[in-house]
């Protein structure tokens, strides 16, 4: 101990105390979110209202809502290793939930969704019946994804299915719901999906103030899970679950179970992949199969990497950056956006691994502050070898 | 000392067999692990050593008997084992490379914990996550990423993990491979300090390092324990001698 404080006070000898500097660093590090997840409120939930028209508006409504996606394949994906293809799955979980409550407001009391009388005989089946229930829907738009997800991640992740198996098998689940919901035009609309929505929860869809108050909740949404996520990668769960996607062994034997641990991130991405497509759908006035196949969940994936996998904001603002040049470059070039999605996404694959968040401390180690220690590493190895004798 | 003696805990292993389909890398081992000594295991390259470990660590399957603490360890998974009081490290030294020192060893003290209190940050330093550092000595360094420490500090994480974790069994595989005397020095005095109220199994080639610091040798050759005894009756046992240390230098110093 003795000697590191000589160390430290060689190297930093013009400088402030060098362990209240650290602990400031640490701080930072600490609260840093904070202020970010401020900023991004200030953005989405001030700014953004007053200075949008209301078409952008509900597309960045839109955004929010794949963001939320997004933001839970950065937990499973960036924190936990777990390469999730098919979260259009959940997303569309809840997508369906929502949009079935809505189609049966439409139809009105004890009326059938028009297209069962267009496709089908006119009647309707069972399980459509609950979704009439407002709170049974808001219910059913968590309870179905965490059911579906935990009995999915149990059967796979006990048996150690990791790494690219199962990306493939997550990635074929979405491939399975989006050709099951085509085969059933009957009973969830086939390919068209579901649409023609006139109200969600008895508020006309059609009102300005109504599509405002529908983005507002889709950013408070982003906001709220960016507090959420914060709150749980610095607790000691969030260090497990990194421990567990660098070093699953390791954890085994430390008395963790590790699909355990996993289980538990793939379950709250999906939870908020859910509430992104729960609210999406007011905001969309439609979902389809084609929001939820492989393709779609992929595209998620996709902001999920530009942003920074692993880092708080980057799924977030990936997911709102790829919907925006989704958009406005599908404006200009409509036949040849995608073309330059995807020499983005290879652009950012080589060069930035990590993603466009990792930019700011490859900057920072460019040019180093004060607040960094370069020197101190070498001599603190000599104290320990000491301390140990 | 007789109360002490009562106390002692042992791990005895009786006619461990794994079989490889057909290839049987340890084949009917009878072995025990007396507390406070330090158990070395020897024996030339495919012994047998680290399959002893994986299968009583429950990383491959093994046939026989594995009594600690009333439990037959080889009835058991991996994690199950942990929590029972049994820790190991790796050849290749296995910490968490992003996170610090002080989180490393800070998971490693998640199995005394409750799970609900793992969705809640780190308050303080537990204590005995502290007392650790002071012990491997790693206690300036702990806000280091544990990627950035040497090789030695790595394995004295690792051993500084399985004291959090509490481990009254520690095996340890190769520790002081590639490290400097000095560290060797190091950590043969660490594994002293600590010894006295667990039983710490040593997989090691180092033969200065287990001469130095063995209270109890095992050797292994093809699977079977060949000999037993202290570092002397080990050393002037002629068939270990053939296999393993048989060097015309041994036989001089002895004869």
């Amino acid at each position: 101990m003795t000697t590191t404080t000589a160390d430290d006070t060689a190297a930093g000898a013009t400088a402030v105390d060098p362990s209240s500097r650290r602990s400031i660093g640490r701080w930072v590090s600490a609260y840093g979110p904070v202020f970010g997840i401020a900023l991004m409120a200030l953005v989405l939930l001030v700014w953004a209202p007053g200075a949008l028209s209301d078409f952008r508006l509900g597309n960045l409504g839109r955004y929010c809502a794949l963001a939320l996606a997004s933001m839970g394949i950065g937990l499973a994906w960036g924190r936990g290793g777990m390469l999730v293809m098919g979260q259009g799955v959940f997303f569309g979980l809840g997508a369906y939930a929502m949009a079935m409550h809505m189609k049966l407001e439409a139809a009105g009391p004890d009326g059938v969704p028009d297209f069962m009388i267009l496709y089908g005989d006119g009647t309707m089946p069972g399980w459509w019946e609950p979704f009439r229930s407002g709170p049974f829907t808001l219910f059913a738009i968590v309870a179905l994804p965490a059911f579906v997800s935990f009995v999915l991640g149990y059967a796979i992740l006990k048996r150690r299915v990791k790494g690219a198996y199962f990306a493939i098998l997550t990635q074929a689940m979405a491939v399975a719901f989006a050709t099951l919901l085509i085969a059933t035009i009957k009973q969830t609309g086939g390919f068209n999906g579901l649409n023609t929505f006139s109200t969600v929860f008895g508020h006309n869809l059609y009102d300005p103030e109504v599509k405002k108050n529908l983005y507002m909740i889709s950013a408070g949404l982003v906001i709220f899970f960016l507090v959420v996520l914060w709150a749980l990668y610095r607790s000691r769960y969030g260090e497990l679950l990194v421990a567990t996607r660098d070093a699953e062994e390791r954890v085994r034997f430390l008395g963790y179970d590790p699909a355990n641990v996993k289980l538990f991130a793939f379950v709250v991405a999906a939870i908020m992949a859910s509430i992104g497509g729960a609210i999406f759908v007011p905001i969309a006035g439609i979902v389809s199969p084609t929001n939820v196949d492989a393709s779609a969940s992929i595209m998620l994936l996709a902001g999920v990497a530009l942003g920074g996998r692993a880092s708080l904001f980057g799924p977030a603002i990936g997911a709102i950056a790829v919907g925006y040049g989704r958009s406005t470059l599908s404006e200009r070039f409509p036949n040849q956006w995608t073309y330059f999605l995807g020499a983005l996404f290879i652009l950012v694959v080589l060069f930035l691994p990590g993603g466009v968040a990792s930019l700011w401390p490859k900057l920072r180690s460019l040019f180093p502050s004060s607040n960094d220690q370069p020197a101190a590493a070498a001599p603190a190895v000599d104290t320990a070898g000491a301390e140990a004798s | 000392m007789t109360i002490s003696f009562l106390e002692e805990d042992y791990l005895e292993v009786t006619g461990l067999t794994v079989d490889f389909s057909g290839f049987k890398a340890v084949d009917g081992v009878d072995l025990t692990f007396l507390q406070g000594s330090l158990h070395f295991l020897i024996g030339p390259n495919g012994a047998g050593k680290t399959t002893l470990v994986d299968a009583l660590t429950g990383l491959v399957q093994g046939t026989g008997t594995a009594m600690f603490r009333n439990k037959d360890l080889l009835t058991m998974k991996s994690h199950q084992i942990v929590r029972h009081g049994v820790g190991r490290t790796f050849q290749t030294a296995s910490v968490f490379e992003e996170l610090s020192v002080l989180q490393n060893l800070d998971i490693a003290a998640g199995l005394h914990r409750r799970t609900r209190s793992s969705l809640l940050p780190r308050g303080k330093v537990p204590e005995r996550v502290a007392e650790a550092l002071e012990t491997i000595g790693l206690a300036p360094l702990a806000h280091r990423p544990a990627g950035v420490l040497a090789h030695g500090q790595k394995q004295w994480l690792e051993v500084g993990m399985l004291l959090v974790q509490d481990a009254k069994v520690m095996f340890l595989d190769e520790t002081v491979a590639g490290m400097s005397t000095e560290e060797r020095d190091n950590t043969g005095e660490l594994l002293k300090r600590i010894v006295a109220d667990r039983t710490i199994v040593i997989i090691e080639h180092d033969m200065d390092f287990m001469r130095r610091y063995a209270d109890h040798v095992t050797v292994m050759h093809t699977g079977k324990v060949l000999a037993q005894g202290t570092v002397a009756e080990v050393q002037a046992d002629p068939r270990v001698q053939e296999v393993y240390l048989g060097t015309a230098q041994e036989a001089e110093h002895h004869g």
